[in-house]
């Protein structure tokens, strides 16, 4: 029940480099790894750089890496870690450090930035939407998404291979793609647009090799390989070996803004 | 000599929250370009932590639902304390902004024929939240982030620059409104990452900053929450509306401490939770206020009749207002009947089974899984009042939320005051950013294109106090001697001392003399404040960035103490324990707080005097078509005599 005192590693640092730094601190019952950060900000280190906002898992601020393992600060109990066991905390290994814990986040920006909005459906004024909940459940599951990026950062399509960041979304965006796609009143076929087929061409869904690193770091428990990323590379090949759907989508595609 | 990045914006709005957002998005589809400033990451705002929904009367569950009923509930939650019109507009135009968010590509949890859900809330008569499981604020934000990028997608289409039109700058901090000739010219800021300082040039700024909750200990508020916002718009010369009413919710975590304030969603009672005290007894029966007595259920059974059958039941005092409840939870604490850590016990897993808790509150049951151990399907949840939600704010103009006496200067949302009276009402938060924010916007934008061609300008001096101010906290540490009054002080420590001194002294239940103690209190960490020192450099440093978040949180704080102080009664979220009763005289006065010294000078050292002076003020008589709303016998009960023959 009382307290004890930790051995932590902390990276710090910036873009010019840095390293771990070793800090022995107090830990209290029931506290979480951000809370022992705090305490280091508080005692010994004010000038130590995390993000953080709602401590409680919902903003999604707070990721990093401890022992390895991409997490969320706030969700992670001390009482997971043995009291002898020396806890080491990093920055996400995916993205460039600005400084100590914190990362410079800006490629997720741009991909969500290259996915195409929803597309309100023409002739349904507000107030009129009708959808079956049955209909949206699938989406909406994929909506509880905090934008952590964990699930970015352990993807190895990009984790180990920076030259992919280019052609490559991530499974956050692909989701996101999945999401619309799967979305009851979505007309961006109406428009010209296929989240199918974009998905493969422009997000590079098919970087994608099923590992499922990235449902097993989602602190929100979303199945994004099994109930996104997989249905939409089915509708991908759907969509490219079809003979009716290719020549049906090459005469209806035009339209959109481009 | 400034050698500051300025930038030219028509509108610079400052927060991006539900509020910051949907006014930005407004004025850029009026044709503004718009700046908007925040301080975490983009898509992050406290508004994420909105759990229960967006009241809305639509009428999608309940058909009796209509913009008067829900007037009528949030005048009621707000014991009439209200700006009756801000009231008025935000029930009428609710149900417009929660579908337009489904044309953006929101969606919301559905009714068996495929329309919006609502779900039942405290001090709302019919279901009235448009929800999403238990995750209604991140639908919210993440629904307004994707409109925002959807329209920067159209701007790159145009211009082939995505933030030719609608620019986020992320993780800045603003620490001043720049006024010149009375009227707002911009705003100067710093990048958290950097710390470099920039301007943004803009006849119209709009505050969209939230609220004050991190000066209290026990809060559910995040970092963000430090009273910007409120003392910006103090520091520009706009005045603060009734800041002695701050919202206690009733159900926060307690266990473990590093949790203790964390929400626990209402719709824990408004889908069937109960409210027990350490003997097993559903207490709340024994709390029903007067004003309250012909609305609520006397019975348990008639509480528990009222779900299936609202309109033959009353319902459970489970469901009063917030003040209401978060004051009875308080009592029986202290009268010994509380839980082991402090609380009261809070219990679904005898009322609901258990996949039904799973799926209507999936993340209240992750976060007592993960953050306490404590299944809420099995057994009760510990739970007492927690640091909420300010219901003062900038005072504003009802239509326009343009901030009273500084032209330019607009605020929505949390920050500005008036909507939710003494005591708003859960729901009615989320539609009130959607309702004013886009006003804000809208006004922002216009008030901006009427400026064409002759906008105030920013002057160099302006900005070289303000960079001489933020940057104060360094030459603090650097200085050989020791700084007038004392050695450097540490921007935590201050922190922490300051958020006992409101939790302890300024909290739930008030009195007078401590109240004076926390002014003493208040005035000598003002001046230990000055001396706050920092280490390190400016990038990235957490102990700067809170040692100027530090005036704010000094300034708010006077407003809510000083105030507190004054008002002599007890009405929604101020109770005192030497004023215990409501007094009908009181409700048409509204207490203001200005700068004591106009030229924005601050830290005096006086704690009678302090920074703030305060000044009442007789509101309009609410408009006789809306009064016609309620029965006689209701109104006796908070207007007084005068008012009635009026």
């Amino acid at each position: 029940m009382s307290g004890y005192t930790a051995h932590f590693k902390v990276w710090r640092g910036d873009v010019s480099g840095g390293g771990l730094k070793d800090f022995e601190v107090e830990v209290n019952d029931g506290e979480v790894v951000l809370d022992i950060i705090h305490r280091l900000q508080a005692t010994q280190a004010p000038d130590l750089a995390v993000r953080w906002n709602c401590k409680a898992g919902k903003c999604g601020s707070c990721s990093a890496e401890i022992n390895g393992r991409p997490r969320l600060m706030c969700m992670t109990r001390m009482s997971v870690f043995g009291r002898e066991e020396t806890i080491t905390v990093t920055p996400l290994r995916a993205f460039p450090v600005v400084r100590d814990l914190v990362t410079d986040v800006g490629f997720n920006y741009t991909k969500a930035r290259e996915v195409p909005a929803f597309v309100p459906p023409a002739g349904v004024a507000p107030g009129e939407y009708r959808m079956m909940q049955e209909d949206v459940d699938r989406s909406q599951e994929f909506r509880k998404c905090i934008e952590c990026f964990l699930c970015q950062d352990t993807c190895h399509v990009v984790r180990d291979h920076e030259e992919n960041k280019q052609a490559f979304a991530g499974p956050r965006f692909l989701m996101r793609v999945a999401e619309l796609d799967m979305h009851p009143l979505d007309a961006a076929a109406e428009a010209g647009l296929d989240r199918k087929t974009t998905a493969q061409d422009e997000h590079g869904l098919g970087y994608c090799n099923i590992t499922k690193c990235c449902t097993e770091v989602c602190p929100e428990g979303i199945k994004i390989t099994d109930n996104a990323l997989i249905p939409l590379k089915e509708r991908a090949v759907d969509r490219k070996y079809d003979p009716l759907v290719w020549l049906g989508s090459k005469i209806r595609r035009r339209s959109s803004a481009g | 000599m400034s050698v500051v990045d300025r930038q030219e914006w028509d509108v610079v709005v400052v927060g991006a929250g539900g509020a910051g957002l949907r006014a930005a998005i407004e004025a850029r589809e009026r044709g503004a370009r718009t700046a908007v400033i925040c301080k975490s990451l983009f898509g992050k705002a406290h508004t994420v932590m909105a759990e229960g929904g967006i009241a809305a009367a639509m009428a999608n569950v309940n058909s009796g639902d209509n913009w008067q009923v829900h007037f009528r509930d949030t005048m009621r939650g707000g014991k009439f304390l209200n700006q009756w019109r801000m009231a008025e507009l935000h029930a009428q135009e609710a149900p417009q902004r929660v579908w337009e968010l489904e044309t953006w590509g929101a969606l919301f949890d559905r009714t068996k024929d495929g329309r919006i859900a609502q779900r039942n809330f405290g001090g709302h008569e019919y279901p009235r939240l448009a929800h999403v499981g238990d995750r209604t604020g991140l639908e919210l934000i993440r629904t307004l982030q994707q409109k925002i990028v959807s329209l920067q997608q159209e701007d790159f289409r145009e211009t082939g620059d995505y933030e030719s039109r609608l620019k986020v700058f992320q993780e800045c901090t603003v620490t001043r409104v720049l006024k010149e000739e009375g009227r707002v010219c911009g705003v100067f800021a710093y990048e958290r990452e950097s710390g470099r300082f920039f301007v943004l040039e803009a006849p119209a700024v709009v505050i969209a900053t939230g609220g004050i909750g991190k000066s209290f200990k026990v809060t559910s508020n995040s970092w963000e929450y430090t009273g910007d916002g409120h003392a910006l718009a103090l520091l520009a010369g706009a005045p603060l509306l009734n800041m002695e009413f701050v919202q206690f919710h009733p159900t926060g975590m307690v266990w473990p401490p590093s949790v203790k304030g964390i929400l626990v969603t209402e719709s824990v009672r408004g889908d069937g939770g109960v409210l027990r005290n350490s003997d097993g007894k559903r207490f709340m029966f024994d709390y029903i206020p007067d004003v309250f007595k012909d609305k609520y259920a006397e019975t348990e059974e008639e509480g528990d009749r009222w779900y299936d059958d609202p309109d033959h039941n009353r319902r459970p005092p489970e469901l009063l207002p917030r003040d209401e409840v978060a004051r009875a939870i308080n009592a029986e604490v202290k009268e010994g009947r509380g839980s082991p850590h402090g609380g009261v016990f809070l219990d679904v897993s005898t009322r609901m089974p258990a996949e039904v808790i799973k799926r209507r509150l999936p993340s209240m049951y992750h976060q007592f899984k993960e953050l306490a151990d404590v299944d809420i399907t099995a057994e009760a949840m510990e739970v007492g009042p927690t640091c909420h939600y300010v219901m003062g704010g900038v005072a504003v103009e009802s239509d326009t939320a343009a901030a009273r006496g500084v032209p330019g200067l607009f605020a929505a949302g949390e920050v500005a005051g008036g909507m939710h009276g003494s005591n708003r009402l859960g729901g009615n938060s989320l539609s009130d950013l959607l309702v004013f924010g886009r006003r804000a916007g809208w006004h922002a934008a216009e008030y901006a294109a009427g400026l064409a061609g002759a906008r105030p300008v920013v002057d160099d001096v302006q900005i070289d106090s303000a960079a001489a101010e933020a940057l104060r906290p360094f030459s603090a540490e650097a200085e050989t001697e020791e700084p007038a009054g004392g050695p450097p002080e540490n921007p935590y420590t201050l922190h922490q001392e300051l958020q006992q001194t409101m939790n302890d002294l300024v909290g739930i239940i008030r009195r007078a003399p401590e109240m004076e103690q926390a002014l003493e209190k208040l005035a000598e960490l003002r001046l230990r404040a000055r001396r706050a020192g920092v280490e390190g450099h400016r990038q990235f440093n957490p102990g700067w960035h809170l040692a100027l978040d530090l005036r704010n949180m000094l300034l708010v704080s006077e407003c809510v103490a000083r105030a507190a102080l004054e008002r002599t009664e007890s009405r929604g979220g101020h109770t005192r324990e030497d004023h215990p009763g409501m007094d009908r005289a009181w409700r048409r006065i509204n207490l203001l707080c200005a700068l004591t010294d106009p030229t924005g000078g601050l830290a005096a050292t006086d704690p009678v005097r302090g920074q703030i002076a305060l000044t009442r003020e007789t509101t309009e008589p609410v408009r006789a078509d809306l009064l016609a709303l309620f029965d006689k016998e209701e109104l006796v009960k908070y207007l007084s005599e005068e008012e009635l023959y009026e």
